[in-house]
């Protein structure tokens, strides 16, 4: 094997397994690769070069002394990952990509990393994202933007950008990421990756840090279905520590057969407007078409407001965030500003160490939950929510899963969006829906635009049902290979 | 939909954000365009549609009042901006003006 870096999970698992290689060495294949693309992409804010080096150690280790009438090892064990800098990993640095947050330490591993942790994975450090997981490019980062690795000129898409970027360029096999409107997914399709964003309440949220509470997912980003399949059954099932996760039995995933025969497929034209980049209509309908060559009957469905998504959105997770980000007081953990009095220390420590994007949001938060505007802002968003929801259960009444493009265009360039919010929240349209809705949604590559760059069709299910999108998509990439193809920068 | 100062002040004030002039000016005039967008949700007839807070069915999540280890209070601590002893350190609080 010439160079090890640039496997998928599945690949890599197998090399470990067989002896062909040991942790040891595909981690130090994967710290030589970020070194060498690290200047280039800036995919990490934090980098747990000597954390790895010894979990890798340790995982040889327990590999090696191993034998037959033992438990099975770990499903995971020595594959090197990265995670996302909005999760909590006990004494690494989790900035959430904010400088009111520079140097906190975190004095726990929340329960989707400790489940890793405990399947054997081996952190290399935390990826960039945008500050508190607020954005659609990463370039609303404290710490700098990240590049995408299909065009460095081009976002990776965010807020999920670092832990795509490293996936996408080969730095690790398998990032996490968290997705409260299309931050996986959305990246994923800008890097060419399998993204899962899962049925709210499947995976638990404890030790990440609130942004959208109702809205809030923790996924994954990966190279296939297959992928995404392991890593899912290893971080998904109930959390008596995050009260929103559900008590249900996980699903074992069956991906064999490429056979959807019996599956129903919906097409929302709602997803399919004016404005969306040809090539991307293009490339999702051929791969729904494809589908259907597979076995699975296809179905025009009406999501009749998912153009409501926006402003819903905008609304609901900006009220959210206004008061998730309260805590963020100069007084338990975070930067302080020094003054004279309390209120001045709030005013002053909020004032500066969050950037322009969070300040944005809380303002907009504040002002949709403020006195005598509940009700027309937040308060009618709620309403509308219900209405969005509603138009998911009315059409998977009739079909198993929708197919959607995950964004209007591939990948745009850094700073194209940067003085219009407005124009950036628009990225976020075909996304949006699956949150405020609550159902599981992946993303995959489905094609190439004429630039080179990426395109992602999502398939979103009901509540609980990510087996079926995991079923489709890897049944997709058994006869394709759009998810194979590399950058040339690696 | 077009916010005044005032009223951008009146937000910071209520979010204890502290802004710059320019910050101020340009949160007016970005904040009133999102303002405008969303005001399409206006349109739309909900006088018989309830809100939706979480999409999880509703159910109880009280768990057995059983004592369990708790987080190392030193760990705690170890990423305040001052303590003392066991505790946060901040300015007086009570002393301030109304």
């Amino acid at each position: 094997m010439s160079d090890l870096a640039g496997m998928g999970v599945r690949q890599s698992l197998a090399a470990l397994k067989d002896g062909e290689c040991s942790s040891l060495e595909l981690t130090r294949a994967c710290l030589e690769r970020i070194d060498r693309l690290e200047p280039k992409l800036h995919a990490f804010i934090t980098r747990t070069s000597e954390l790895a080096l010894q979990m890798a150690f340790e995982a040889d280790q327990r590999r090696h002394k191993w034998r037959d009438n033992q438990p099975p090892l770990p499903p995971l064990l020595g594959l090197p990952i990265a995670v996302k800098d909005v999760l909590a990993l006990k004494g690494v640095r989790c900035t959430c990509g904010s400088k009111i947050l520079e140097n906190f330490i975190p004095p726990y591993t929340g329960t989707a990393v400790q489940r890793m942790l405990d399947a054997g994975a081996v952190v290399v450090g935390k990826t960039n994202t945008d500050e508190f997981a607020m954005g659609s490019s990463t370039e609303n980062s404290g710490y700098g933007a990240t590049h995408n690795p299909w065009d460095l000129e081009r976002v990776p898409g965010g807020s999920s950008g670092g832990s795509a970027a490293a996936v996408a360029s080969g730095m690790v096999p398998a990032a996490l990421g968290t997705d409260t409107g299309g931050s996986v997914r959305q990246p994923a399709s800008f890097c060419g990756l399998t993204g899962l964003k899962p049925t709210y309440g499947r995976v638990s949220r404890y030790g990440l840090v609130a942004y959208g509470s109702s809205l809030d997912s923790l996924g994954m980003l990966v190279h296939s279905a297959e992928d995404a399949a392991l890593l899912f059954s290893v971080m998904a099932g109930y959390d008596p520590l995050d009260a929103t996760s559900m008590d249900l039995p996980v699903p074992e995933i069956h991906l064999d057969g490429g056979d959807l025969k019996g599956l129903r497929i919906g097409v929302p034209q709602e997803y399919f407007i004016e404005g969306i980049q040809p090539e991307v209509e293009l490339a999702v309908r051929q791969a729904i078409e494809l589908l259907q060559v597979l076995g699975a009957d296809v179905k025009a469905v009406s999501l009749p407001h998912t153009e409501y998504a926006l402003p819903v959105y905008y609304l609901i997770a900006p009220a959210e965030a206004s008061a998730n980000l309260a805590r963020y007081d100069g007084v338990r953990f975070g930067l302080r500003q020094p003054a004279d009095s309390m209120l001045d220390i709030f005013f002053k420590s909020r004032g500066k160490g969050f950037g322009a994007e969070v300040k944005r949001r809380i303002m907009l938060g504040t002002y949709a939950l403020s006195a005598g505007y509940y009700d027309a802002y937040y308060g009618q968003a709620q309403k509308v929510r219900t209405l969005i929801k509603a138009d998911f259960e009315h059409a998977f009444q009739s079909v198993d899963v929708v197919a959607a493009p995950v964004a209007p265009s591939t990948a745009f360039r850094l700073g194209e969006h940067t003085d219009d919010p407005l124009a950036m929240y628009l990225e976020d349209v075909f996304t949006l829906p699956a949150n405020l809705a609550g159902v599981p949604g992946l993303a995959f590559p489905v094609g190439f635009d004429s630039n080179g760059l990426p395109v992602g069709m999502q398939l979103m299910g009901a509540h609980f049902r990510e087996d079926l999108l995991f079923r489709m998509a890897h049944a997709y990439q058994q006869v394709t290979g759009w998810h194979l193809r590399r950058p040339e920068l690696v | 939909m077009s916010l005044t100062l005032a009223e951008v002040e009146h937000i910071a004030e209520l979010a204890r954000l502290e802004l710059t002039g320019e910050e101020k000016e340009r949160y007016r005039q970005q904040l009133s365009a999102i303002l405008e967008y969303v005001a399409r949700l206006q349109m739309i007839n909900t006088s018989q549609t309830l809100p939706t807070a979480s999409v999880l069915p509703a159910r109880s999540v009280l768990r057995p009042d059983i004592p369990a280890a708790s987080l190392d209070v030193k760990d705690l601590l170890s990423n305040a901006p001052q303590t003392d002893d066991d505790q946060f350190r901040v300015p007086p609080v009570l002393e301030q003006e109304p």
